[in-house]
């Protein structure tokens, strides 16, 4: 049961050959057992979760399920959802109580899902190890002494460990992609704007994009379908016609055109990682691929120009957490500005912190048009790398991380060795693109690798087409860790 | 001009000020050395020609909507200000600001 995929497992519910109450007290099980060694979940509320699994099960009765009626679903702590705690892996939120749902939990409501629980992340998405967390790191199902990657660690870790039937996560640099990678799932950000922010703890507003996490590129197609849709609420969200992502699952990849970019295998990337992308390479060619060499010249600038743009929206996005209408407030203050700097010193941890500085650094007077503009006109030379490449290929394919999962606190005193293991990730982010990661086999110390696709601007069904046509030749996507 | 990518204590301290965040000056210490390192790694993007490149502010290049000029939000006061930290009577409460 908990190896099944989402459509088995509705099949199940539709059959009622299990209820979605028996399926939702099966995954607390697991979670009440393995959790505290993996920490992947921060918030679980068996009675709120039981009581949609019961509410699930009527629907199904009544004959009005839709595709993820009944199914358990982990939701990142990122999202508000109404009576939850939503902490955004942050002391300074860890004693909110949300009063709204985001638009994300509002889909997942409405066709019947059940929240299974809130997974841990780094405190506001900001890191690449989960190690950020003001509610303690979450290991690696793999092996426990290895980052579960970051910022969705917990989401990832969770799926690995069959701690939910699939969850969801963000991206902003990479944080959907590179967990899935150190984990060995599958996940997918999809174009900026396709999902609504509404609701979603603000980080880098330009850049954050909610997507899917589960085991296999079809269950990211039903869980897609769930989560997109115009939203009014979010000013960025695009208008468009409802498609189903599951659409194109089944076509044939003859004559698809594959561009690898060269500067995606160049120094900086490990062997083993390299070893395995171009196996699935090669086994993409057995498929009827052909591959194009192409080059991303600006790639190499896309993790300067993120860790100015980021910084920047990030420190003014984070300056509502004042400590005066909800979150952390200082015990102790003399007046309104010394209440405001020890809510803040005291609320954020230091990660949150150094890119708050960062932040305002690169806004202050005299250094915007040099920091900040400059970045902003590098992300449209990044963009139209983009652009060129994709008149010559079909998809982009490489590593997703430069690395396998490193040692847990292997990376933590040293900031920018933490952010160059988005290298291959943040361009997707700055350009917009959707971007996703499927296990491609195991490097050293057996942990698992995952294999980038990049794809044109909407071309999400084609990127899953992609990848399930890869999972049917492959059966990377269906290991477990051992001991879950 | 481009600014430079040294980092003097005061300028943290500085920053640290309008981010509204108390530091010690042990912290002030420890985020120049940081800052200064991820600096560094920024300086890179200094050297790339932008003449005539159009800053890109949002992926689409898609303009903000506009919407009628209604109310959409029913009051709920009372359930935002009970997560609050201080609220009474209808009010935030906060240090007093003017004497």
């Amino acid at each position: 049961m908990i190896n099944a995929t989402l459509k088995q497992l509705s099949a199940q519910l539709a059959g009622k050959k299990i209820s979605s109450a028996e399926l939702t007290l099966l995954y607390l099980d697991r979670i009440a057992a393995l959790n505290p060694a993996l920490n992947a979940y921060i918030t679980t509320d068996a009675e709120t979760s039981l009581a949609q699994a019961r509410a699930a099960d009527a629907m199904l009765a009544c004959g009005s399920a839709q595709p993820l009626t009944g199914i358990p679903i982990a939701q990142k702590d990122i999202f508000c959802a109404k009576g939850w705690r939503t902490t955004c892996g942050s002391k300074m939120l860890a004693n909110f109580v949300s009063p709204y749902d985001a638009h994300v939990i509002e889909q997942f409501n409405r066709a019947g899902a059940v929240n299974l629980g809130k997974t841990n992340m780094d405190e506001f998405a900001m890191g690449s190890s989960n190690e950020t967390s003001y509610f303690g790191a979450v290991k690696n199902p793999w092996d426990q002494n290895a980052v579960p990657g970051g910022s969705s660690g917990g989401a990832a870790s969770a799926v690995a460990a069959r701690l939910c039937a699939a969850a969801t996560g963000t991206d902003t640099g990479g944080s959907i992609r590179q967990p899935a990678a150190l984990c060995g799932i599958s996940g997918l950000k999809p174009t900026y704007g396709t999902v609504s922010r509404y609701g979603m703890i603000a980080f880098a507003s330009s850049l954050d994009q909610a997507g899917p996490m589960a085991r296999s590129a079809e269950d990211l197609a039903l869980m897609l379908n769930v989560m997109t849709g115009f939203d009014p609420r979010d000013s960025t969200s695009l208008q468009r016609d409802k498609e189903d992502y599951a659409r194109d699952l089944n076509k044939p990849l003859a004559g698809l055109r594959i561009g690898l970019p060269k500067e995606f295998f160049a120094e900086g990337l490990s062997q083993d990682v390299a070893g395995r992308v171009s196996e699935a390479i090669a086994e993409y060619k057995k498929l009827g691929a052909n591959i194009v060499e192409i080059s991303l010249p600006n790639s190499r600038l896309a993790v300067p120009v993120y860790y100015v743009l980021a910084p920047a929206e990030a420190s003014s996005n984070l300056s509502r957490f004042d400590g005066v209408r909800y979150g952390y407030r200082a015990p102790e203050y003399t007046d309104l500005a010394d209440m405001y700097e020890k809510s803040r010193a005291q609320g954020f941890g230091a990660e949150v912190k150094r890119r708050i500085m960062i932040g305002t650094y690169v806004l202050s007077h005299g250094y915007y048009d040099a920091y900040y503009l400059q970045a902003q006109k590098i992300r449209r030379l990044i963009a139209q790398d983009f652009a060129e490449a994709f008149q010559q290929c079909d998809v982009i394919m490489g590593p997703t991380s430069p690395s396998t999962a490193f040692k847990l606190g292997e990376k933590g005193d040293d900031p920018v060795q933490m952010y160059l293991s988005d290298i291959y990730t943040i361009a997707v982010n700055l350009a917009g693109l959707p971007g996703m990661s499927v296990p491609c086999g195991f490097g050293a110390n057996n942990m698992p690798v995952g294999l980038q696709i990049i794809g044109n601007y909407f071309a999400e069904a084609q990127m899953l087409n992609i990848a399930h046509q890869y999972q049917l030749a492959t059966d990377w996507h269906s290991r477990a860790p051992q001991g879950v | 001009m481009l600014p430079t990518t040294s980092l003097a204590n005061a300028d943290v301290r500085k920053v640290a000020r309008l981010a509204r965040l108390a530091m010690s000056e042990t912290e002030i210490e420890t985020a120049r050395s940081q800052l200064s390192g991820i600096f560094d790694l920024i300086a890179e993007m200094q050297a790339v020609d932008t003449v005539g490149i159009v800053p890109m502010s949002h992926a689409q290049d898609v303009s903000q909507r506009l919407r009628e000029d209604t109310v959409t939000e029913t009051n709920q006061r009372d359930l935002f200000q009970s997560i609050a930290p201080q609220a009474e009577a209808g009010l935030y409460l906060v240090p007093q600001v003017i004497e």
